[in-house]
């Protein structure tokens, strides 16, 4: 039944804190070069799936095959070098760093000096403010430029597959079109992006598909354009 | 003013010691959260190393006496570092997800076990480097005679210092060290190995404790088993003092408290000097709670 085309297929995924299930089997599959979007509540599980996938919790049951192979129980800093990058919710920059240094350490698993500095030349022309805040703390930024501070510094880790949790969160409607923008530009370069959500409205502008995520259940799932029209959804996440 | 040149100078060579095995503590809580009770006990194993190399290898009267200090301290630290990656990896690894208490007795037994090895292995009595193993003539300094054997100790203890301060701001994994500091878990998303990380500050810091040990036991002379203890707590203090987390507060911290203590023992007296050097620190807690550069509240231990 698998569907070989799946660049990242995750089947029955169950994972637990302690004794309490946050996810209860979940199972989805992203193409290559696609993005597709994970909607859903605050306490869904969005955070959860995305923090499996990146090695940074062990699932209790299922499996993650990223490009053919099982990834489920690999080292989270092996998990980056085969190209699976996350820019975690909040952003979490290092506050204390530079802009710079924190670039730098985006590109801690790549070791190809010339390919480092492409991929720095493609992040400034995504973000052209972080080349003019390089040398500031990344805590000094605003909201906005953090978000493109921690997109950008997943790009030089040269991502295969990028995972952004919530790039919208806290940003004006104006910095949310602008991130959400770049997501498919990036996306257009080569990188299959997989995006978190609760802004339903912003990500299925972008995506190519979509879930629906509920207390760690997938309850819906389908085509960008037919979510955004599907009744159900209008009412619970696009306020109609 | 001639005691206050001389009394600064002695200042900033013991202060340039704390200032070494600050380092380590401040390293070591800037990334876990704790304080490596035994990292005074890895100072008088660096002390005891240098002592011992010093003396199997005969280097006294074969080796230029400029050159000495640097064969113990490159092969104490690095003996130091050993047993600090190993101290990490049995006393506090397998403790990194207990709580937070089990690491702090395990970081006592630890040292309880070192400071009682060395009895064992050496003897429980106190032991000298030999006096005139840097003989080399008083330089002036403002008029004033400073002991040449001082300058030599500052100045290697500021030069490590500054190869600390330039890895860890110019170099990548530096910057992961520091990194790993702020964040885990989003270091972890960078592909940085948290563990590898955490394996080099406690050779780090350990490395740079045991060099300090020998520069003690150099230009002082006499060491014993037990002199980590108060050593490691001046140490301690000067990375309060700085603000612990912060690493050039440790450098700062631990050269400060050198010279007030050096300062109070030549104006006021030699016994009032700790407990000048305390109320130094209560002074400035109550100014500056997390130390003079400090951001972070150390309210973990």
């Amino acid at each position: 039944m698998s569907n070989t085309s799946s660049y990242i297929e995750i089947k029955d995924l169950v994972v637990k804190y302690g004794k309490v299930e946050a996810l209860h089997g979940i199972s989805l599959n992203v193409k290559k070069g696609e993005i597709v979007t994970i909607l859903g509540a605050n306490g869904a599980g969005k955070t959860t799936l995305l923090a499996s996938i990146s090695g940074l919790i062990r699932p209790s049951s299922g499996t993650i095959l990223f490009d053919g192979q099982p990834i489920q129980n690999i080292d989270s800093a092996e998990i980056v070098k085969r190209g699976i990058i996350q820019s975690p919710e909040g952003r979490r920059v290092f506050s204390t760093l530079t802009v710079w240094e924190n670039l730098l350490l985006g590109a801690y698993t790549n070791h190809d000096k010339q390919k480092e500095k492409d991929i720095l030349e493609w992040v400034f022309t995504l973000f052209p403010r972080l080349k003019e805040r390089l040398k500031q703390l990344a805590g000094t930024l605003s909201g906005g430029e953090q978000q493109m501070l921690a997109i950008g510094r997943s790009l030089m880790g040269d991502p295969k597959l990028l995972l952004l949790d919530e790039p919208s969160l806290g940003l004006a409607p104006l910095v949310v079109r602008q991130i959400l923008a770049a997501a498919k530009e990036i996306n257009e370069r080569g990188v299959t992006v997989m995006l978190v959500e609760q802004n339903a409205v912003a990500a299925l502008k972008i995506a190519n598909r979509g879930y629906v995520i509920e207390v760690g259940r997938i309850v819906m799932d389908g085509e960008a354009h037919a979510l955004m029209h599907n009744p159900e959804i209008q009412k619970a996440y696009l306020g109609g | 003013m001639d005691i206050f040149i001389t009394q600064l100078s002695n200042g900033l060579a013991i202060g340039s010691i704390y200032a070494l095995v600050a380092l380590g503590y401040t390293m070591v809580y800037g990334i876990l959260r704790l304080i490596n009770f035994a990292h005074g006990d890895l100072f008088t194993i660096g002390a005891y190393f240098g002592l011992t190399i010093l003396v199997s290898f005969a280097l006294q009267g074969n080796v230029s006496p400029l050159i000495i200090p640097w064969i113990l301290i490159i092969m104490a630290a690095i003996g130091v570092a050993i047993i600090g990656f190993l101290l990490e990896r049995v006393a506090y690894r397998p403790l990194r997800n207990a709580n937070r208490l089990a690491a702090v007795v395990s970081a006592f037994g630890a040292s309880i076990f070192f400071a009682n090895a060395l009895k064992l292995i050496y003897s429980p009595n106190r032991q000298s480097y030999p006096a005139d193993i840097i003989n080399l003539p008083n330089i002036p300094i403002f008029g004033v005679d400073i002991q040449s054997k001082r300058l030599i100790m500052f100045g290697t203890a500021v030069l490590l210092m500054a190869l600390l301060y330039w890895y860890i701001n110019h170099t990548r994994t530096g910057t992961a060290i520091r990194a790993v500091a702020i964040d885990q878990g989003a270091a972890k998303l960078m592909g940085i190995n948290v563990n590898k990380i955490i394996s080099l500050v406690f050779i780090i810091g350990p490395a740079l404790g045991g060099a300090a040990g020998v520069l003690m036991g150099l230009f002082y002379g006499q060491i014993h088993p037990e002199m980590g203890f108060s050593f490691g707590l001046k140490a301690f203090v000067a990375a309060i003092i700085g603000g612990i987390g912060n690493i050039p507060g440790a450098m700062l911290g631990g050269l400060l408290l050198g010279v007030v203590e050096a300062i109070a023992g030549g104006y006021v007296s030699g016994s009032w000097k700790d407990a000048i050097a305390f109320g130094a620190l209560i002074v400035i807690l109550i100014f500056r709670p997390t130390g003079i550069l400090g951001e972070r509240v150390a309210d973990k231990i």
